[in-house]
């Protein structure tokens, strides 16, 4: 199946000017599959982190949403231990004129404000209510640990 | 006998008229042309009455034995004499009819009888006359009454009735019969007309009735009100329902379709909100103008869709009034994703980013292509439906039909509405299981959680098994006397008192040593286990006779197919006179059903006066059933014999199960049943 114009076109984009930050390299064998890496944002616990992840681009993207896991193991309450990621632009409120690029940043801006309200991994969420500076200072430790540049 | 009419004089007319206008009925009492009118009319009157006079005497004579009614009919079928329509009131009238110029008395009433005989001679009359007549009569009935107030009484209640008939509310139908004797003896001034009328109101008459015979058929105690809709029906009641909210709110239908929807169709709650807070609740359903551009299909120089980042200059183009536009490509397969994978219909948002606006159904028609119409409307109104907390789709596989019941959630420890669809399924409403009257609903679901489980099985052992004193191995006694010896240990005890045997002494196998210490314990433990249990399989092996009856009933029904023809064929009976076997069948069906569920509900009763009463009927139809059912049962040369003894007994079935089912209802309804569980 021939790749998408939109694909193509995000794809050329993604590497001509890239986000700060942010980079999405396709594999050659697979054009809708991306290594992804996103560096953790200042003033969080994942500061001085770079997270890999993956992204695939399923045959109806853009009417639905692309499928993003963490690689890299991070402590965060949206973020379960298998690397998924609840986050409302993944799923209800996707719209097909969201981008790669723009489901990236968010991932970051998730980084930089976790939710504990609507949490995905449950036990990280409890701690991370009920002792919010542990539960910080375990984000760092494991950022340290795994997600070292 | 002779019917004569009578006819009123001038004065009388006049009288009448002044009696009328006092009553309220609308009378034009101008001097000149009341005057004219009133003159024109006795002379045409007297001169009718003499021709009349001459026949009737002269048909009397010929012809003593037979009815006038008829003639007097066709002679005195007076069209509505025309000139009587005052000019004012009806111009419309005049100008479809001969219009006459004011002239004398003489010359007029000349040219009226000249137009009435022609139309006697013709018996019957042409129908483009009729259709003049009928159009005249509306605007000018009040001009058309001092003819055929003959007998003012009958006239009033005729012009009441007829007001009365056009609504549909209408409920005395017993002056009409009145009247149409009346008018049948007397009335010579719009009797065709008047009986023309009648045809239709007869008919409006019998629909009405057959209305009222419903109405007024008893509602059962067990019964509750409901409607079956089809999806037209629904599909209706939403149009009518945005209609009507149009027109408040002065928002286009769609719109209003779009706000109902969000408001799931609670037109106060919307108007009060909308009233309160219009831009507010405009914009949280995305209805909220802020961009110019209607929604409309057009092409845009340089513009480069979102979607699929194509720029060709001849695209086609879509954006709703929030100004999110796309090229029509993607609009519309973004819409088929929404509507066929994720099967959304009232809510599909703006493909735009962050954007709340919904998308209206008149773009989704001009946009969704013919193959998705169909399923986007039916999800449609399925949200309608889903919204509606008086409404609720029958459970029946693949049927479409909406039942409509007023029951609310919280009546239903007191209510088992039980409906029935079209489509032949009867179901609860509360609860969308397959009837189950007598019990209600928060009963059985106890009741099949409990039948579900497990646990019985474990309260069964301890139940139908003891313990031996001794070394605790589980025993069933399956037979024999009460001296037993375990298997295990050889310890010897009596079943019944669970004491050593040897105390026994020589009363053997006839244990009367009730109070005797060593069996006391071990009796006492299980006796509570073992009473609570005997209960329940008590009830619930009658609960699975009933129901495993039940699930056989495919099998009756085919069984009673075959009976029938092998009746019709071999005891020589038609087919109508087999039929009793088929209501047999659906009297044994039904009331099983019904016994079923009544001893779940008498496993949760607690015992009071009311209970007594509820075993004997609930015997009663027991025994009624299996007599049927017996008798059901039988070969088909004895069946010929039992017909009307089963017939009987069907019937007797039928109100055996009524009255059970009432009684129930009635005291559930008034709280009067005690249960040993809070089911709520």
């Amino acid at each position: 199946m021939a790749l998408p114009k939109r694909i193509i076109k995000e794809t050329e984009r993604l590497m001509a000017e890239p986000v700060p930050g942010i980079s999405a390299v396709p594999h050659e064998d697979n054009l809708r599959y991306f290594d992804v890496t996103i560096d953790g944002p200042s003033q969080s616990p994942y500061e001085q982190g770079t997270f890999k992840l993956e992204l695939f681009l399923p045959d109806d993207y853009p009417m639905t949403p692309p499928k993003v896991r963490f690689l890299t193991k991070i402590y965060h309450p949206n973020i379960d231990k298998l690397g998924r990621i609840c986050l409302d632009v993944l799923k209800s409120n996707w719209s097909p004129a969201l981008q790669i690029r723009t489901i990236l940043l968010s991932i970051q801006a998730l980084l930089g404000a976790p939710n504990p309200d609507d949490p995905l991994a449950n036990d990280v969420a409890k701690r991370w209510k009920e002792d919010q500076n542990a539960a910080i200072q375990t984000a760092r430790d494991w950022t340290t640990q795994y997600a070292k540049k | 006998m002779c019917i004569l009419p009578v006819f009123p004089t001038q004065q009388e007319l006049r009288e009448m008229a002044k009696e009328a206008a006092a009553k309220g009925v609308l009378w034009k009492d101008t001097s000149f042309s009341t005057v004219l009118r009133d003159s024109i009319v006795d002379v045409v009157r007297r001169w009718w009455l003499l021709r009349i006079l001459a026949w009737e005497s002269w048909l009397s004579f010929l012809f003593p034995n037979v009815a006038r009614l008829p003639v007097s009919q066709v002679l005195h079928h007076d069209p509505p004499l025309v000139p009587l329509v005052p000019p004012a009131s009806s111009a419309a009238g005049l100008s479809t009819t001969t219009t006459t110029p004011p002239l004398t008395r003489k010359r007029k009433s000349l040219a009226d009888e000249q137009t009435k005989s022609t139309l006697t001679t013709e018996t019957a009359q042409a129908p483009p006359k009729k259709k003049v007549q009928r159009k005249v009569k509306a605007p000018a009935k009040p001009a058309e009454e001092p003819p055929s107030i003959l007998t003012p009484k009958t006239e009033l209640s005729l012009m009441d009735s007829e007001e009365e008939f056009n609504s549909p509310a209408s409920s005395d139908d017993e002056p009409m019969v009145d009247m149409d004797s009346d008018l049948s003896d007397q009335d010579a001034g719009t009797c065709i007309d008047s009986e023309l009328d009648f045809d239709d109101y007869d008919e409006g008459d019998m629909g009405f009735e057959s209305q009222g015979n419903i109405t007024k058929k008893q509602k059962l105690p067990y019964e509750v009100d409901f409607k079956i809709y089809s999806p037209e029906d629904i599909q209706r009641f939403q149009d009518n329902e945005i209609d009507e909210v149009k027109h408040l709110l002065g928002q286009p239908p769609q719109n209003s379709a779009i706000l109902l929807r969000r408001f799931r169709w609670n037109r106060e709650r919307l108007l009060e909100k909308y009233m309160e807070k219009q831009m507010e609740v405009l914009d949280e359903a995305g209805l909220k103008e802020d961009e110019s551009g209607s929604s409309r299909i057009q092409k845009v120089p340089g513009f480069v869709c979102d979607i699929c980042v194509s720029d060709e200059d001849d695209l086609d183009t879509f954006a709703m009034k929030c100004g999110h536009r796309f090229c029509i490509e993607c609009y519309k397969h973004y819409l088929a994703t929404k509507i066929k994978d994720e099967g959304e219909a009232a809510r599909i948002r703006c493909p735009g980013q962050d954007c709340n606006r919904i998308v209206d159904s008149k773009s989704l028609d001009m946009l969704v292509e013919e193959d998705l119409h169909a399923r986007y409307h039916e999800l449609l109104t399925r949200t309608y439906v889903d919204d509606l907390d008086n409404l609720k789709w029958c459970p029946a596989p693949n049927c479409k039909y909406a039942v409509d019941c007023k029951v609310k959630n919280r009546e239903l420890s007191r209510i088992v509405p039980t409906v029935h669809c079209d489509c032949g399924h009867a179901f609860c409403f509360g609860c969308a299981l397959s009837e189950h009257q007598p019990a209600p609903c928060g009963l059985v679901k106890r009741w099949m959680k409990k039948c579900e489980d497990d646990s019985e099985t474990a309260n069964w052992i301890s139940a139908n098994t003891k313990e031996c004193p001794k070394c605790g191995s589980t025993i069933e006694k399956n037979g024999g006397c009460n001296h037993m010896t375990c298997r295990k240990c050889r310890n010897e005890f009596c079943w019944m008192c669970m004491g050593v045997w040897s105390e026994h002494g020589t009363s053997w196998y006839n244990c009367n040593r009730f109070e005797e210490k060593s069996g006391h314990d071990a009796r006492d433990a299980q006796a509570k286990s073992r009473q609570s249990l005997e209960r329940y399989l008590h009830y619930y092996n009658r609960y699975a006779n009933h129901e495993q009856s039940a699930k056989l009933d495919k099998d009756i029904y085919l069984k009673t197919e075959k009976k029938m023809t092998q009746l019709q064929t071999t005891a020589g009976m038609s087919w109508i006179e087999v039929q009793f076997l088929e209501a047999a069948s659906q009297a044994l069906q039904r009331c099983r059903q019904t016994l079923k569920w009544t001893y779940a509900f008498a496993f949760y009763l607690a015992r009071n006066n009311k209970t007594e009463i509820f075993e004997d009927n609930q015997k009663d139809l027991e025994m009624a059933v299996e007599n049927l059912s017996e008798m059901f049962e039988k070969p088909v040369d004895q069946l010929s014999g039992l017909r009307v003894e089963m017939v009987d007994k069907t019937s007797y079935c039928n109100r055996r199960r009524i009255i059970l089912l009432s009684d129930t209802a009635e005291n559930l309804k008034a709280g009067e049943w005690e249960f040993n569980v809070d089911f709520n």
